[in-house]
Order: structure tokens, then C-alpha cells, then sequence
């Protein structure tokens, strides 16, 4: 056994950091570490910054333009990306889809849509869920009927995460009515702007529009849009899932939530002290610290076994389920930090360039709609229950 | 044992529950929370054309001295509807103070309209640096002429925003912490030097922070004895600790009640997801911290005004705790149970959860008084 980084490793931290230091705009990572709203044009900034050192697609093979990263440097550039606080890359385009065209997707759709998804040319969402599918997502039912050399499309999409600001969505259609549900699925990928396509807001509760439904009425998609082959769509969307859940555990995230709850807490007075010296409080982040360190080192040894290729199995479901609540942990103490302060919503401080006067800590205002937003952890990406249900039934058998 | 509402409590009880299940429907809190006073002005005005501000008070002011299950019956039918309204706030935290220790003159001037509804008032007590203890006060009342002059800041006062009587807390001698050295002074609106900042909080209501900048104030604002309000700020304290479980009940078996029937209602698998054994599991858990928490509200309810003594402190505490607990737990686990549509501003339980949650910050969450129940726990000697 050796856990230390190899010098090669070692040697790409440092790059990692140097880079991070000289290219990370200096605003877009206040706002990141502050947790203040960051606007489209944001995270397309640092995209254009990723994709031009060619760091963008951590996970495509150098030949489509990616980094081709070991499991572990991208491992480092989570740790070190979040703790400068850069942007979380949005996953639908180059973490999702880009996977799925690469693996199951023809020459042509590689040529046409990988290079825009690098240059930042397209937005994707995700087109999974549906009123009556979430976690039963093979019962869903948005049809796809083919007419000549297009499909016809119907239906309804929901929980869109950003679609507001896509320009293309990739979606599971129902083209088989008459097949096993799994079996009469394809992958479909849409553009926004055709015809018949509506997108709709759902405000969460903490008033943000983060998600949305989309509608979709007699849309034509044109038949070189069918991902792999008509009916197999069930296959490449478990393939993409498990890509998603890999992320999901956000220990770099977590650790960058720790640091802002420790930053809280050694400003808020509790008995005239900082309340991070009050014994009962600070106990509660120590377990949350020891807990996160267990999830970081588990993730290095998920990490270390899939270094030879291949994707994780459902331990990585475990993690998933982990992290989340050890991040929704971290959530509930900043909340408590805060005492009294968590009630006032003050919305005008949310934005960056806010210079009035902070009502309270200049980091409280986030704080409370974060952790009631950040309810989501446990629900989406296969819920919590779900997560447990693979594990019980692919490791243990059950 | 009888653990029933009386004839007159339930009379009380139908009377809330009727005028909430009219007047409040979901689509209209979110128009009063929008609104400018960020409550009903015409709701407030229908609890006090039906008494309902008087609850606590006496015969003389309208009311029929109302305790701490009446108190309770009020917030929970309240608690209900999500209502913005600050009753609790003016009714029994700022009138219950101003009733316990102003002198006759004082009570003469401000109970009347706060039994009948024509006054709002509210108790600005905490502070920035307080933390939920309302003996940690740095707003200080200098002797100023033949009255006193204020300055500092009180911290989310809800309902202060709107307040016409604003009883704040402020030091007249003494360190930050020390209990010795509280005065109670009534500050009415429009005072100069008396700035309010104010905001919408997160659970859909509305408060302020008080800045108080050389406030001057005669002889008659100050309630009681110079240095001797400590011990009416925790009584007081106390008793709307006990409304606040209260609310709390109402507010959880909304939330409980929605969950359940989502469960039986929502299809996933070919079956209703309340079929699925973790969900049933947490749903009980759900149902059982509710009713724990129903009890200690009941507890808190029949020491709220009772004479205060350690024990009555205790189980104002205990009970907190527990309704603290129990708040968090049916936000969170009823949002689970429900996947993403329990997140949804559309949908009235996000509401009911966010509040729930919320009420963990006002007058001290779970941990703060688990704390304060262990320093008063009984011990061997
Ligand atoms: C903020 C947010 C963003 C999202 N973004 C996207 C997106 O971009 N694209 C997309 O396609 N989808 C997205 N989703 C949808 C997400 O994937 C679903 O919410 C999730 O799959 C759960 O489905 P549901 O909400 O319909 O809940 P349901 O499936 O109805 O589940 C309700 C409850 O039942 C439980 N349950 C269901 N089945 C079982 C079972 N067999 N055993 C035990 N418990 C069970 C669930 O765990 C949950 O607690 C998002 C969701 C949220 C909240």
C-alpha cells in the first residue's frame, strides 16, 4: 500500500494551482466562494478559459480534444479547482451527452457536436424526467413517432435543470410503445429552437429558477439526431447515470462548504466568544470533518480502482449517498450559525457588486435558501432511496 | 386526567379555524407575503372584530385571560394557515411584557389597543451578538434629562416592521452578559433616532432590525424597576416560547398530513410510492415526532403561565427542544418523501416545510436549549 501522489501527481497539483492562480477570474471566485449567483456569461468565461488550456472535457479521450486525465488528476483538479473556488462545470454538455456521443454516437455526430460543446457554442440540458417517471424514469412517455426522415415528438420533460439557458436537450423518448418499457427507449437529441418546443420555469423553494418543465408539440427531429440505434436508448442512458453519480459525492464541494461554514463560525458570537469555541457547536463540525475525510479517502479508493479504465460500480452509489448528506450536514450548521440571521432573506445581497450594507456576516445571505435548495442533493441523480436500493441489490444481493 | 379542550377552548379553537380555512387559502398568503405590509392588514383586523387580540387579556381589555393552552389553541389554528400576521409578536410577547410590568398609567396607555387590535407592537430582545441569549444586550439607555437616551441595534424583529409600540431590551448598567442592569423601554413608532431595517425572511414573513440612534425617551417609556427586566423578559420569553410550539404543532400536521397523502397519491413502479417500506418507515417517524412534539406543547402550554421557577424554565425548554427536533426532521424527511415536487414554491408544503424550519430560529433552536435544559437538569446531589 502507498498513499502518497507519485511526483508526476505531485507535479501536476502544482500545475494545477499555478494555472488556477493566473487564470481564475478574481470575481467569478469570489462569488463561487461566497455563494452568491453566478450568471450565464460566468461560467462561459471560464469555460472559454478551460477549453483554451484544454482542460474543459476532464473526461473525453485526448483524440476529441479532452484532457485525458488519469482518475487521479481528476481527482486533483477537484480538490484544487473547488478550493480556489472556480465554477462547478456544468455537466449536461460535456459530462453527459459528450460521453454518450463519444461511446455510442457515429462520426458524423462526433465531428459536429463535440467541438461545439468544447468551444462553448452549445448548452445542454438534460431531458430525463418527467411528471409521471422520476424514479421509475423507464415508465416515461414523451413519444417519438418516425415520419420519413424525421421523428415526430410529443410530450413533457420536467425538472430541467438550467434549460433556460440551453440551446440543445438531450432526451429519453418513448419509440416502442409496444415493448418491455426499458426496451422501447431511444436517446434523442433536440434542438431548443425547433418549433414546438416550450420551456416553462419551476421556482424552488428558495425562490431561484434552477429548473424547468419543457413541452414538446409535434416537434420534428431529424433522424440523424437518434444517438446508437433506435431502442437501445435505455442502455446508453444507464451508461451516462453512472457517470453522473461519480460526481455527485462533491467532496471537493464539501470541503469548500466546510471552510465557509468554519468561516461563519469564527465571526458569530455566542457567549462572547466565536461561536467555532463554543464546545457543543464546534463538535458538530468536527464530526462533519471526520465524516467528510472517511467519504474523501472512500472516493480516492473508488478513484484507484478504476485507474486501470472503466467506470465505478455501485459502490459508487454508497458515496453518492455519502456525500450528500455530509454536504446537506454542512448546510444545516451554516444555517444554525447564524442564529436569529437565518430568518432575513435579503435578496439584493445575493448579487455580486452588492455594496449597500450587509445586514449581518456579509456571507449570511445565502446561507439558509442554500440549505433548503440544497434539499435536491438527496433527491436528484437517483434519489437517496434509490442509491440504496442498487447497493442492496447489486453488492449485497438482496 | 383530562387532556380535552373545554367547551370554551374548543369555541376559541373553531373560531381560528374557521376564520384561517376562509380567509387564508394558499394562493392568498403568497399575495399578503408579497404585499406591502407583507401580511392581511384585513385579517388583522377580523381577529380583532372577533376578539382574538384579546385573547390573553383580561375582562376589562375584551379578553378572558386566556393561558397557555389558549394562547396555543390560537397559534396552532394559525400556525395552520402559514399566517403572516405578527399576533404572537404584539399579542402575547410585547403585550405580555408590557402587561407584566408596566404601572397602571402604562397599561392604561398601550393594553387597550393592543386587545383590540388598533396597536401593533412588538419586542425587539436579541441582538447581533446575543445568539439567543436575551441577557446578552449592548444597546444601552443612558440617563438623559429626566428620561434616557438609546442607542444600538436590535436584531429580526418580526413583525417590527409594521409596529406601532416597539418594546425593546437595553442596558442601563452592567457588562454585555449580565442578567442585572436590563430595562424595558416602549419606543413608539416615529420616535427620532429610530430607524427600522427592514426585510422579507426566508419562511415568507417580514421583520427588521432596529437601529436606534440617540433615542430619547421620557421617564414613562421605561417598564419597571431601572435594571430589574431580566427576569420579565424570560418569563415573557417563556410564554412565547410556548406559543411557538404551538404554532409548530399546527404548522407539522399540515406538513405531515400533505406527505401521507402524497405517498398514497404519487405512483412510481406500477405502485403508490407509500408502498415502499423506507417511505412507510419515515412516515411513522414523521408521525412520531409529531407527537411528541404535540406533548411537550401540551407541557409547555401548562407551565406558560405558571410562576416562573426553574422547573417552568426546564420544561419550556425541553419542550423547544423537542418541537425544534421534530420541525427539522418533517421539513426534511416530508421534502424527501415527496422527490422533487416537495421543493416546488407551487406546491403550499414547501412553505409548511420552510417554516417549520424557521421556527428552530426564533427564541432559540434545538441546541440552544438542549444546552439550557442540561445546565438546569436535575442531578444527584
Ligand atoms: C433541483 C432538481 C434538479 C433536477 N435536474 C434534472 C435534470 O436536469 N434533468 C432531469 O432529467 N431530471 C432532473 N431532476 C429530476 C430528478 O432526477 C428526480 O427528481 C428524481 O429522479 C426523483 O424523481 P421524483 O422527483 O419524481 O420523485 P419520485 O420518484 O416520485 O420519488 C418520491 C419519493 O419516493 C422514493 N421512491 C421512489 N421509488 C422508490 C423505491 N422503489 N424504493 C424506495 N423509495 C422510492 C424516492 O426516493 C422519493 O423519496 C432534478 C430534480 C431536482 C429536484
Amino acid at each position: 500500500m502507498n498513499l502518497n501522489y507519485s511526483a508526476e501527481e505531485q507535479a501536476f497539483r502544482e500545475e494545477v494551482r499555478a494555472f488556477l492562480e493566473e487564470k481564475l477570474p478574481e470575481d467569478i471566485a469570489a462569488k463561487v466562494k461566497s455563494y452568491r449567483r453566478l450568471s450565464k456569461g460566468d461560467h462561459q468565461r471560464w469555460q472559454r478559459v478551460l477549453s483554451e488550456r484544454g482542460w474543459y472535457a476532464t473526461h473525453w479521450p485526448e483524440e476529441y480534444g479532452g484532457a485525458g486525465w488519469t482518475p487521479v488528476q481528476k481527482h486533483i483538479w477537484d480538490e484544487e479547482s473547488n478550493r480556489y473556488g472556480a465554477p462547478r462545470t456544468i455537466p449536461f454538455g460535456v459530462n453527459m451527452v459528450a460521453p454518450v456521443i463519444i461511446r455510442f454516437g457515429n462520426q458524423q455526430q462526433k465531428q459536429y457536436y463535440l467541438p461545439r460543446i468544447l468551444n462553448g457554442e452549445d448548452w445542454w440540458c438534460q431531458g430525463y424526467s418527467e411528471p409521471g417517471a422520476g424514479s421509475d424514469l423507464a415508465s416515461l412517455s414523451t413519444r417519438a413517432v418516425r415520419n420519413g426522415d424525421h421523428y415526430v415528438v410529443n410530450g413533457q420533460k420536467t425538472w430541467t435543470t438550467l434549460g433556460q439557458h440551453a440551446n440543445r436537450i438531450f432526451c429519453l423518448v418513448r419509440t416502442d410503445p409496444d415493448a418491455r418499457k426499458q426496451e422501447g427507449i431511444s436517446f434523442l437529441l433536440i434542438d431548443m429552437n425547433s418549433p414546438g418546443v416550450t420551456v416553462r420555469p419551476i421556482i424552488t423553494l428558495d425562490g431561484e429558477h434552477e429548473v424547468n418543465e419543457v413541452f414538446f408539440e409535434d416537434v420534428k427531429v431529424p433522424v440523424e439526431n437518434l444517438v446508437g440505434e433506435e431502442n437501445k436508448g435505455w442502455t446508453y442512458a444507464k451508461y451516462l447515470l453512472t457517470y453522473e453519480r461519480t460526481g455527485l459525492a462533491g467532496i471537493g464541494l464539501a470541503r469548500a462548504a466546510l471552510n465557509h461554514l468554519k468561516g461563519l463560525a469564527s465571526r458569530q458570537q455566542k457567549n462572547g466568544r466565536p461561536l467555532i469555541r463554543d464546545p457543543g457547536f464546534r463538535q458538530r463540525i468536527a464530526r462533519v470533518e471526520i465524516d467528510l475525510q472517511a467519504a474523501a479517502m472512500s472516493n480516492l479508493r473508488i478513484i484507484a480502482s478504476v485507474e486501470g479504465g472503466g467506470v465505478p460500480g455501485a459502490e459508487s452509489s454508497m458515496l453518492k449517498v455519502r456525500g450528500t448528506e455530509i454536504r446537506q450536514q454542512i448546510n444545516d450548521l451554516a444555517r444554525r450559525a447564524l442564529g436569529p440571521y437565518a430568518l432575513p432573506f435579503v435578496e439584493e445581497e445575493l448579487e455580486a457588486g452588492f455594496e449597500g450594507d450587509y445586514l449581518s456576516d456579509p456571507d449570511a445571505a445565502p446561507v439558509a435558501a442554500q440549505y433548503f435548495n440544497n434539499r435536491k442533493l438527496s433527491i436528484f441523480g437517483g434519489s437517496n432511496e434509490i442509491q440504496k436500493n442498487i447497493v442492496a441489490k447489486m453488492i449485497l444481493g438482496l | 386526567m383530562d387532556f380535552r379542550l373545554s367547551e370554551e377552548q374548543q369555541m376559541l379553537q373553531d373560531t381560528v379555524a374557521r376564520l384561517v380555512r376562509g380567509e387564508y387559502s394558499f394562493a392568498k398568503r403568497l399575495e399578503f407575503s408579497q404585499s406591502e405590509a407583507g401580511f392581511s392588514t384585513g385579517f388583522w383586523q377580523q381577529l380583532a372584530e372577533l376578539g382574538l387580540t384579546a385573547v390573553p387579556f383580561g375582562e376589562e381589555l375584551g379578553g378572558f385571560g386566556g393561558g397557555g393552552v389558549e394562547v396555543q389553541t390560537v397559534m396552532t389554528e394559525l400556525g395552520k394557515g402559514l399566517c403572516l400576521e405578527p399576533w404572537m409578536q404584539s399579542v402575547v410577547l410585547a403585550g405580555g411584557l408590557i402587561s407584566q410590568s408596566g404601572d397602571e398609567a402604562q397599561r392604561q396607555r398601550w393594553l387597550p389597543g393592543i386587545a383590540d387590535g388598533s396597536l401593533r407592537a412588538a419586542a425587539g430582545l436579541q441582538e447581533p451578538q446575543s445568539f439567543y441569549d436575551l441577557n446578552n444586550v449592548e444597546t444601552t439607555a443612558r440617563a438623559s434629562g429626566d428620561g434616557y437616551c438609546l442607542n444600538g441595534r436590535k436584531s429580526v424583529v418580526i413583525g417590527g416592521h409594521t409596529a406601532d409600540l416597539l418594546v425593546v431590551s437595553a442596558r442601563t448598567t452592567g457588562d454585555s452578559r449580565d442578567a442585572r442592569g436590563l430595562s424595558l423601554f416602549v419606543i413608539e413608532a416615529g420616535t427620532a433616532g429610530l430607524e427600522r431595517r427592514t426585510y422579507p425572511t426566508i419562511d415568507g414573513a417580514r421583520g427588521c432590525d432596529l437601529l436606534l440612534d440617540n433615542v430619547l425617551l421620557d421617564d414613562g417609556a421605561r417598564l419597571g424597576a431601572e435594571g430589574q427586566a431580566a427576569d420579565i423578559i424570560h418569563y415573557q420569553a417563556g410564554r412565547a416560547v410556548s406559543a411557538l410550539c404551538g404554532e409548530a404543532v399546527g404548522v407539522m400536521e399540515v406538513a405531515c398530513e400533505r406527505t401521507l397523502e402524497y405517498l398514497k397519491q404519487r405512483k412510481q413502479f406500477g405502485v403508490p410510492i407509500g408502498k415502499f417500506q423506507v417511505l412507510q418507515h419515515r412516515m411513522v417517524d414523521m408521525m412520531s415526532e409529531l407527537e411528541q412534539a404535540r406533548s411537550m406543547a401540551i407541557l409547555a402550554a401548562s407551565v406558560a403561565d405558571q410562576p416562573a421557577t426553574e422547573e417552568r424554565q426546564r420544561t419550556l425548554s425541553a419542550a423547544k427542544y423537542v418541537i425544534g427536533r421534530a420541525a427539522q426532521y418533517i421539513a426534511e424527511a416530508g421534502i424527501q418523501s415527496h422527490g422533487g415536487i416537495g421543493m416546488t414554491w407551487e406546491y403550499d408544503f414547501a412553505h409548511y416545510a420552510k417554516r417549520l424550519v424557521m421556527i428552530n430560529h426564533q427564541l432559540g433552536d434545538d441546541d440552544y436549549h438542549l444546552e439550557r435544559f442540561a445546565d438546569l437538569m436535575n442531578t444527584p446531589a
